[in-house]
């Protein structure tokens, strides 16, 4: 199987490979796939609540050259963009730019999934902190 | 000296033509080129010498007579010819075949086609070690079990079954027995006689020989095994495949089968040294790996290895010039990972991780130490990469966790 350019680029110079700390209140995490299927994405963001801007993605991934690919050019592309911005990015958008084969777009389809898991898990924190506040005003 | 790349570590697949069969070949293209079956001529005749000669040089490397090798042209035709030609054959006798799970798909599909033409098939299941329990052979008889197919040497795992006791138990029975021999060919001892083998698949290109090219071996005596044949035409090999006989490919199999008779015993214990330098050495350096299969029961020059928390593609690109394979999904047509791996009781999670290392005649060590620092070295970069490595680490159980994998899957 050849490997566009990119992919390969990607593979051998992954962007934001990390950890963030998942406890803070301002990091969401999506971790997408299951290691049966051969695939999995941990997909972070630490995002500004003042702004909802994303100013810092890292990732890991157990998966193919393409599934790996795929999460960094995710952590790449949602880097300085907003919220709402980043829900915007499609799976297609990334099969697009890595000339990914058929057989995976799944990786892309993985890669889009998890950057709405990590922002759903920030959401679902600010969730808890607003009512966590709001109970305590209560108080 | 200057390691020449890529390495080619990927023998179960195929091997190279050993330069000696290639000479050995060369004159029955153009000068000696005749038809084994024109009797009138000396062009056939030469043809007819030649394809004779390597009829005796395959008899006597697996202890037959030569006149018991029908070439084919390959092993997945002589599965065939094999399995459906004494089913059709013994059809009267009954319909119940004995196979087992990690089979060549050679072997499992022929038997899938037979169970449509109303035949029986049981699938014996493998242990951990991947061999069949003899039990479970003895308990899966019936009578109206005509034929046994259990192979020799798996070519994922390199897992070598009991083949002796297999024969026995069918001798015992009056059942035939039929094995595929194409891993096990030339690396290891194959015996007819010893180990009680009615019918063997085997092939050139898995011992150094041309693809294209194979054989059945078919018992002529105690008991006399009859096919029905599966290709008609002017009944050549004994009326159980007809076909103008590939006389070149043939010449080169008997060659490399000659090679293998003389250079086995000293091939098998150098290639099992590198194997198991090469093993030692991921070892050394790595955790979570794990061997697939028997090490006990295997061939010299296998090993099948899983990394875990390192997806098999991914580290099959890293270790770019290291011809190797995956028992990965993402490296399969299927997108399935391997059967065998599974039918071993491996999880699908590691058998997305598994490398298969085959060493052949023209490895060096030289290359088995460059391939062990590059897979030591891609590995280490990869789980650097992993979050289950990392989730590992924190002693998270990942089988417990609770995987929300795509819609995809």
């Amino acid at each position: 199987m050849a490997y566009s350019d990119k992919v390969v680029d990607h593979y051998e110079h992954p962007r934001n490979v990390g950890t963030l700390p998942k406890d803070d209140p301002n990091v969401g995490t999506g971790l997408v796939g299951a290691p049966e299927c051969g695939d999995v994405m941990r997909l972070q963001m630490k995002i500004n609540p003042e702004t909802q801007i994303i100013e810092e993605a890292k990732f890991k991934t157990f998966g193919c050259g393409s599934a790996i690919a795929s999460s960094s050019l995710a952590t790449e592309w949602v880097k300085g963009k907003t919220v709402e911005e980043a829900m915007a990015i499609s799976n297609t958008d990334i099969v697009r730019e890595l000339s990914l084969p058929p057989v995976k777009i799944h990786c892309s389809v993985l890669a889009e999934d998890a950057i709405k898991a990590a922002i759903e898990d920030w959401k679902s924190k600010k969730a808890v902190e607003k009512t966590a506040a709001s109970a305590s005003v209560g108080d | 000296m200057a390691i020449k790349l890529p390495i080619y570590m990927d023998n179960h697949a195929t091997t190279p033509v050993d330069p000696r069969v290639v000479e050995a070949m060369m004159p029955y293209f153009h000068e000696k080129f005749g038809n084994a079956a024109s009797r009138n001529h000396s062009f056939g005749w030469a043809a007819e010498e030649a394809v004779e000669n390597a009829r005796a040089q395959i008899a006597r490397l697996i202890n037959a007579t030569p006149k018991e090798i029908i070439f084919t042209s390959g092993a997945t035709e002589s599965n065939n010819l094999a399995i459906k030609g004494a089913a059709e054959m013994y059809r009267e006798k009954g319909n119940h075949i004995i196979t087992q799970v990690i089979e060549h798909k050679a072997v499992l599909d022929t038997c899938k086609r037979l169970e449509k033409y109303g035949y029986e098939v049981t699938y014996l299941p493998v242990g951990k070690d991947g061999r069949i329990d003899l039990d479970d052979l003895q308990r899966a008889i019936t009578p109206k079990t005509i034929l046994i197919s259990i192979m020799y040497a798996n070519n994922e795992i390199g897992v070598i079954q009991p083949i002796q006791e297999i024969g026995k138990i069918a001798k015992e029975k009056g059942i035939l027995f039929h094995t595929d021999g194409v891993q096990a060919l030339g690396k290891i001892s194959v015996d007819v006689q010893r180990d009680n083998i009615d019918m063997i698949s085997l092939t050139a290109h898995k011992l150094y020989g041309p693809k294209g090219v194979g054989a059945l071996y078919v018992r002529r005596r105690n008991p006399r095994v009859q096919l029905s044949a599966q290709i008609d035409g002017g009944g050549h090999e004994r009326g159980m495949r007809s076909g103008t006989l590939n006389v070149p490919g043939i010449v080169g199999f008997g060659k490399a089968a000659e090679i293998c008779q003389n250079e086995m015993a000293e091939e098998s214990v150098r290639l099992r040294g590198m194997r198991d330098r090469l093993k030692d050495s991921l070892f050394a350096k790595l955790d979570e790996v794990y061997i697939n299969g028997s090490m006990t029961h295997r061939l010299p020059h296998n090993i099948n290895i899983s990394f875990a928390f390192v997806e098999g593609e991914s580290l099959l690109m890293g270790i770019n010039d290291v011809a190797v394979s995956s028992g990965s999904a993402c490296t399969s047509a299927t997108l399935e990972p391997s059967y065998v791996l599974k039918a071993l009781g491996v999880g699908e999670d590691l058998a997305h991780t598994s490398i298969r290392f085959g060493l052949g005649r023209f490895n060096t060590q030289e290359e088995v130490d460059y391939v062990a620092n590059r897979v030591i070295e891609v590995v280490q970069r990869l789980r650097e990469l992993s979050p289950l490595y990392e989730m590992a680490k924190e002693g998270i159980d990942l089988s417990k966790m609770n995987w929300k994998a795509s819609a995809e899957h």
